[in-house]
Order: structure tokens, then sequence, then C-alpha cells
């Protein structure tokens, strides 16, 4: 396997009893690429991702991220890589600087170090009024950010988004995006799922998953002229149920 | 009127959840209420179904006070709120009899009004809700809210969560509600919904924004806007940021939508700027907005 990829997937398979949730499916993401994950309610995405991140046991297949493998070394790969998701990502009964202080220690941050970057996210998000104050207090959108800043705390080569934009007011996800944007311009890797069809034209290259299995996998430029379509929502409803 | 708001306000402690909302909805009508995650959708729709009271003004539903005639309004309206809120463990079938049963209806009589619905989940009749997916979850809802067959239908974030497919699914499936007369009063954070209403409002922060037709807010966008790309978007975006001239410039899919500070603004001169910013295969033409676009104008 080649150590210029960030993720390197094999026919990687998950089965529940006889259900068979992702289907022998084979994948890489390049260093410091933005790959959107997508797939209707109940393609697999969400299985695919703990397998990827190291928290749920493939049935057969391979996967390496951040080269480390996801089955003989899954706390390497939590240690190497981000992850938040909408559902969630902060504790709402913690201020914004003892989520940091708290998601910090976890990663196994020096206490100096903590501090430093602190500082300097609350300078980042503008946040000066609102450090010491609840999270569960926050507009949505501040909370995604806070938390996609907080997942980067441990400096991670990798992110994993999971639809980190649902409900997010329509400025408040492009700044998201524009984040994103900064991170992967920097060289981090981005894996993000979305059910919003504009965000999957900011990727790089897109993957959609249709029951288990990734059915297509290309740049939305490449993807779009493949389907003879002009918006990856086409693109979208084609594969994922045939509708024109 | 089916509905009527009149400036409805309700904090909770120091916070402002709705500040002083007027709107009326026709009958038939399907109307739409836009707003992302904390606008105060959710609040509105308690008030609108007698379970919330608010601190000022007064509305009606199908004619009913929402203070005043509060047990009217319960038996005239169905409701299916954005967290799933049936009875987990009992099944499918037996989810739909409780709800029949408490209007003091059955299945059987009201069986026209769900079965377009109804019929794509009956295979799985004697399975437990807790155990369905979260499409077949959204349709026993919808289900569930319309068997006593009301006059005004409120759904609050149905498609929150929902891929495109899907979504696009439901709609048409309000669509065809929509011609059996049932006010249909829904919300949403997706702004590509709201284009399949017949009237929205925009709201954020507990205001409203704008009421009308989805055309006449498109209409309504004060300035030219241009649809803008060039090899590297991310530059792009931070390049047309510091440009003099810039008044908005939002990522929209493969194009970034720019207006200017200027009325008497030329493609040709951004066009040069960024040529000068060392850009590749420039493209900027003109564009019509769209509700995302009038939403963020006017919520700057």
């Amino acid at each position: 396997m080649k150590a210029a990829n960030a993720i390197q997937v094999k026919n990687l398979t998950k089965t529940f009893g006889e259900f068979t949730a992702v289907n022998n499916i084979s994948f890489h993401v390049g260093k410091g690429e933005v790959f959107g994950f997508l797939g209707a309610n109940g393609a697999g995405k969400t299985t695919a991702m703990k397998m990827l991140i190291g928290i749920l046991k493939p049935t057969s297949g391979k996967a390496q991220v951040a080269n480390y493998d996801i089955t003989s070394h899954a706390n390497d790969v939590k240690k190497n890589i981000g992850y938040m998701s909408q559902r969630f990502s902060l504790y709402n009964d913690l201020t914004i600087k003892e989520n940091i202080t708290f998601f910090g220690g976890i990663y196994g941050l020096k206490k100096a170090t903590i501090k430093t970057k602190t500082q300097a996210l609350i300078n980042d998000l503008g946040l000066h009024d609102e450090a010491n104050k609840l999270v569960g207090s926050l507009p949505l959108g501040w909370k995604q950010k806070v938390a996609f800043s907080v997942s980067l705390l441990h400096d991670p080569q990798i992110i994993f988004l999971d639809e980190p934009t649902g409900g997010v007011d329509p400025i408040t996800r492009r700044q998201f995006w524009e984040m994103i944007y900064r991170e992967a311009h920097k060289g981090k890797t981005i894996f993000v799922t979305t059910h919003y069809m504009d965000e999957a034209e900011y990727c790089d290259r897109v993957s959609i998953m249709v029951e288990g299995k990734i059915e297509a996998l290309d740049s939305p430029k490449n993807l779009k002229t493949q389907y003879k379509v002009d918006s990856m929502n086409q693109v979208f409803l084609k594969l994922a149920r045939n509708i024109e | 009127m089916s509905i009527i708001v009149k400036n409805i306000s309700k904090s909770y402690g120091q916070v402002k959840a709705l500040d002083d909302i007027s709107l009326e909805v026709r009958p038939g009508e399907l109307f739409g209420l836009i707003g992302p995650d904390g606008a105060g959708k959710t609040t509105l729709f308690r008030i609108l179904t007698t379970l919330l009271l608010p601190n000022e003004g007064t509305a009606s539903v199908n004619g009913f006070d929402i203070v005043k005639d509060y047990k009217s309004i319960r038996n005239n309206v169905g409701y299916m709120p954005g967290r799933f809120s049936l009875y987990q463990d009992l099944t499918v079938e037996e989810n739909l009899r409780f709800f029949a049963t408490i209007f003091g209806t059955t299945i059987k009589e009201n069986y026209d009004l769900i079965r377009d619905i109804y019929v794509q989940i009956e295979p799985f009749k004697n399975r437990r809700a807790g155990r369905l997916s979260g499409g077949m979850k959204q349709k026993l809802a919808l289900s569930c809210a319309l068997i006593h067959k009301p006059k005004v239908l409120f759904l609050d974030e149905p498609t929150t969560g929902v891929d495109p497919v899907s979504r696009k699914e439901f709609w048409e499936m309000l669509k065809r509600l929509q011609k059996q007369n049932i006010t249909i009063f829904v919300s949403t954070p997706y702004m590509d919904e709201a284009e399949l209403c017949d009237k929205i409002a925009l709201i954020t922060d507990g205001k409203i924004l704008q009421i009308n037709t989805p055309e006449a807010i498109k209409a309504s966008f004060p300035k030219k806007i241009y649809k803008v790309r060039s090899s590297e978007t991310f530059k792009l975006i931070q390049d047309l940021g510091t440009y003099n001239k810039t008044h908005s410039a939002y990522p929209f899919g493969e194009y970034i939508h720019f207006t200017s500070t200027q009325s008497d603004f030329q493609p040709s001169e951004l066009i040069d700027y960024l040529k000068a910013n060392k850009h590749n295969q420039i493209e900027v033409l003109e564009t019509n907005a769209t509700i995302e676009d009038t939403f963020m104008e006017l919520s700057k």
C-alpha cells in the first residue's frame, strides 16, 4: 500500500447477521484531499465510517488510515485522526474553554500546550466574549465551528466529519467550508459526509454509496460529465434511486 | 384564513425565541417556514399546536383561538414533531390504531387519505416502530398525523438529516396530500425545499425576514448576481473576500455567487482583477438569485 495515501481501503465488508451493511468496498483518499462520502440514508456510510475510525471491526477486508491498520492498530488510528459529528461533538454543560481543556486532556496534550491552543482557537474564531459561556447556549453554527477546531487540537493528519453542517444557517455553513478548505490547504485530509449537494461540489472527489456498495467515485466534474447532468444533486438522484 | 398569527412573541428566560411574528396561511396552502436551527421554528409550531403559550400576541388555527379553544384545535390538526415521537415498542399497525382510536376514528374510515403513504410501510406492519429505518419512521409518523383527517397539518422539519432522494419523495407526497384540501404548514432548514411551497416565510433569530411566494422572494433580490469560478476555488474565495468592490461572495456549488458594492459594476473589472491575481480559467456570468441568496442578503 502506498504511503502517499491517507486512507487506503480494500474489499472492506461488514455484515450484521443476514444483513450486509458494507459490501466489499475499495477506494483510497490522497493526502490533502477533500473527499466527500455520500449516500442515501441506510446506504452504509455510518458503518463504513465507524470501521475507518477504529471503533467497529470489519467482517472482512482491510483498511489503513494514517498508515495504521484499522483492525490491528485501532488505537493508533484513533490517536491520528480527528472526528466530529452532527449528533455529538461537545459537552453542552461545559463552557467552550472547559470543552477544549477536556478534549485536550483526552488527546494527551500537555497543560501548557492546551493553554496556548485554547487561546489560539478562541482568537481564530473571535469568541472572546463567549469563551466562558456554556456550549449549550451557543447557536448550532458556532458550536459546529468550535467542534471542528477541537477535532484539530491534537494536530491529526485526517479529519472525519459526519454531516457537520446539518441544520446550520447558510452563512455559517459557508464559513465552515472555508475552515475545511483552509485545513486542506495546509495538507490535512478531509473525509466528509453531507446531505447538501452543493457541498458535494466543494469536494475534490466524491464517492456515492448505494446499498452497501460504492457505485460511483470521481471528481464532481467528471461525475456530472459521466451522467450527463449539470449538478451533483442530479447525479445523486440518478444513482441513489434511479430517479430522473 | 386557515392560520392567523398576530404579533406573537415568546421568551425563554433572557432568550427571545420569537419576536413579534405575524403571518397568515390560506386554506389549502402549502406554507413553508424556512430557517436554520435555532431560528424559532419549533417554538412557533408548539404555540400553534397549543403545547406552549406565547408571552404576547394572538393566533388562531382553523378559526379557533390557540388559548381559548385549544381543545378544538387539538381535534382538528395533525402534528408531526421534529423528533420521532411514536411508541417505539408498539408495532407499526398498533401505533396507527392507537392514534386513530384516541381521535375517535378507525384506520378503515380514513384509509383513503393515508393509503398512498401507508402502503409503503404496510409490509412491515408487525414490526416495532423502534426497529424501522429513518425513512419508514417518517412515513409512519406522517400516517399517524393524518389518520383523523385533520384540516391543518403541522410538519416540523420532516426532512432534516434525510438524503436528497428521500427528501424528493417526501415532498411529492406532500403535494399529493395538498390536493385533498389539507392546509400544510411545514418547516425546513433546506432552502431548496422552499421552492416547492406556495408561500414561504424566511425566519432567523426569532424574526421573520420576509413573507411571499418563492418567485417574488427571488425577484426581490436587490442586486445583480454573478457566478464566478476559476481553477483554484480556495484562492478565489480569499481573493473575492479582499476585493474592494465585493459586497458579498458566497460559495454555491461549483461557483461563487458575487455581488458588487458598485451599481455600475462591469464583469470585465472583476475579470481583470482576477487575472492580475494569477487566476486561470476565469468565468464570470450573470445569474439569477436563489432563495438562499436572498436569505443570506437579508440576514447579513
